[in-house]
């Protein structure tokens, strides 16, 4: 995740708090997503940005996976999801995020 | 995990899933939405 | 009805700029947050034979055909091309003396001074490449070393650098003014100059048929943004350019949308000499500073080449429509309209099917789909995965939603009508523009008929809207 955003996150963290928090994500690489859901949970892992050392413990899901979709409306999911769905290894992107947030 | 209640920092991608698609669907799953960004690689 | 107004010319251009990498929006942000980060960054940087062997580079170049780069094996810049040149077919790859050289020769502002050794070396090599005359190159002259030091510690000016060594100074424009700092007007000039080189050589290569003065109207569509403190986005750097170029006739103006800001110029150059108002427009479009070494991180941790060392340029004309060119089809305009939405789907079919229902085709009707086309291997090591695949699985998938494409078909169709990246990641050069010389090549060879030009714009970047934006349309032969 950008620098810049990591500042804004911790902003409204800030204020609002951590409780009952969650990110959802919507990259379409397992990288990518894997250095967000690190980012939220345990601080920056390049050690670079506002969220360096910060250990927000917010948990991160991706909006393709099982749990999620499953609570979404179908119509709703044709319309915004089902493209993205068919389009990406939704396997593979999803794969790190239940270990991020399971692990310790 | 239930989104009901939850509140949400949404981070989408343009080429994946965007910021607004994500809101929509979590918003109707009764979340609450604290946050929303679209980020571009590129 | 005539035909639609066609493409006749491309130069796609590329320049070394591993010195101005440090300015580039991501490493000048942290190097001022961290100066021992400059050591880092410095050791990973490429010399200029790297940059002419690297094989995207050269296929961007003309070298080479985009497919070529699936048989080379990865990393690419571990298998360089000894043989490599330069003097591409599309445009030249021209060296950071020959840069910085430009820099000094677009200024009108008496901004830049630069040592004697490095302006000898620029006007040897732009003058060498028919790009710049002698008697023109009369019109500046080196700063000697005392003074370009001077300029810089003083605090007025930045530096430029060349081979771990100061060469030169840039000033700022205005000492209160934010949108004349040196660095703003660095980004601006490096975007000047290198849509100078392309229309330069752009031009070069039609001087048989056409004189400068045949041109009249230059529409820019590049990345800086041009003004001062009470209009920071004033722009018409294309004027600008078309008077650097020496076209006398043409005036021009900018055209702005994010990264689709170039493929829009196109759209609307065709569209004014398609309503009679022009015969003959250029299409140009300069570097982006700011993106220079914006994955640098991913690449030093990872012991790579820092691949974002060169600047693009592009210079396409437009001229009334013939049989002989290929056609810029404005009755096929995909265009992501307010009403559209922010459903990925209803994106894609606004890009795509918009413009092949509307030309009665199917997918497997348009030859090759020409998106966003960034290097993969520049994006992949920093996690931003690769996105002219991520574009072209988007567009296959929706193939598949609709009953067009089975499944199962869907990789196959995206090896027979898509690509593998090679731009170098500058944003709207990437945007699928950066395809037009291939596709004019193919086309007059009459291996290809029918191409999809799609580009986007991350406008909501710039937090106005939350939406995103992008156009499209067929070029065909």
């Amino acid at each position: 995740m950008d620098l810049e955003g990591q500042g804004r996150i911790q902003q409204v963290v800030g204020q609002a708090g951590t409780d009952n928090v969650i990110a959802v994500l919507g990259a379409n690489s397992a990288t990518a997503v894997e250095m967000t859901a690190l980012t939220l949970k345990s601080g920056d892992p390049s050690y670079a940005g506002p969220l360096a050392g910060v250990s927000l413990g917010i948990p991160s899901y991706h909006i393709l996976e099982p749990e999620i979709v499953e609570q979404i409306d179908p119509a709703l999911y044709e319309r915004e999801l089902a493209l993205s769905a068919l389009a990406m290894d939704v396997d593979e992107v999803i794969a790190p995020m239940k270990s991020i947030r399971d692990g310790g | 995990m239930k989104l009901l209640g939850k509140r949400v920092l949404v981070i989408g991608e343009r080429d994946g899933v965007n910021a607004p698609a994500i809101e929509a669907c979590v918003k109707s799953a009764g979340a609450q939405v604290l946050y929303a960004e679209t980020l571009c690689f590129v | 009805m005539t035909r639609f107004p066609v493409i006749t010319a491309v130069a796609n251009v590329l320049a070394h700029a591993p010195g101005l990498v440090r300015y580039g929006s991501k490493p000048l942000r942290d190097l001022a947050r961290d100066p021992r980060l400059g050591g880092e960054l410095a050791a990973r940087l490429r010399g200029y034979e790297q940059a002419v062997a690297y094989a995207p580079n050269q296929v961007y170049l003309g070298s080479g055909e985009p497919e070529t780069l699936r048989a080379l094996p990865r990393p690419w810049f571990e298998h360089l091309d000894p043989e490599a040149s330069g003097d591409g077919a599309f445009g030249d790859l021209i060296d950071e003396a020959e840069l910085l050289g430009l820099l000094l020769w677009n200024d009108r502002a008496r901004l830049v001074q630069l040592d004697a050794a490095t302006l000898a070396g620029a006007r040897e090599g732009l003058v060498r490449r028919g790009l710049i005359t002698d008697r023109e190159m009369e019109r500046i002259a080196p700063t000697a070393d005392d003074a370009i030091a001077r300029s810089i510690a003083s605090g007025e000016a930045i530096a430029l650098w060349r081979a771990g060594r100061v060469v030169g100074s840039l000033q700022r424009g205005h000492e209160e003014d934010e949108a004349l700092t040196a660095n703003v007007l660095l980004e601006n000039l490096a975007a000047k100059a290198t849509a100078v080189l392309a229309l330069r050589r752009l031009l070069r290569q039609v001087e048989a048929r056409l004189e400068p003065d045949a041109v009249e109207f230059v529409i820019a569509g590049s990345e800086e943004a041009v003004g001062d403190r009470y209009q920071r986005g004033g722009g018409n750097l294309a004027k600008a350019i078309a008077e650097a170029a020496g076209l006398g006739r043409a005036t021009g103006f900018d055209v702005k949308s994010f990264c689709a800001s170039t493929l829009y110029a196109v759209v609307n150059a065709a569209a004014l000499i398609h309503a009679g108002v022009f015969s003959r427009v250029v299409v140009v479009a300069g570097g982006s500073l700011a993106k220079l070494g914006m994955k640098y991180r991913a690449h030093v941790a990872k012991a790579m080449p820092i691949l974002e060392d060169v600047l693009a340029g592009i210079a396409i004309l437009i001229e009334r429509g013939t049989d002989a060119d290929p056609c810029v089809r404005l009755d096929t305009l995909g265009m992501h309209t307010v009403g559209t939405g922010s459903s990925q789907q209803a994106v894609v079919e606004a890009l795509v099917m918009g413009p092949l229902g509307r030309a009665g085709c199917k997918l497997r009707d348009v030859d090759r789909y020409a998106t966003e086309m960034h290097n993969p291997e520049v994006t992949e090591p920093a996690g931003s995965g690769d996105v002219p695949a991520g574009n072209y699985r988007l567009i296959a998938a929706l193939g598949a939603l609709r009953g067009e494409i089975a499944r199962s078909e869907m990789p196959d169709f995206i090896t027979a009508h898509g690509l593998p990246g090679y731009a170098p990641t500058q944003g709207h050069i990437a945007s699928a523009v950066c395809y037009f010389a291939h596709a004019l090549r193919a086309m007059r060879a009459g291996t290809m008929k029918r191409v999809l030009f799609m580009a986007k714009g991350s406008l909501f970047l710039g937090r106005m809207t939350e939406s995103a934006d992008g156009v499209s349309f067929l070029l065909e032969a």
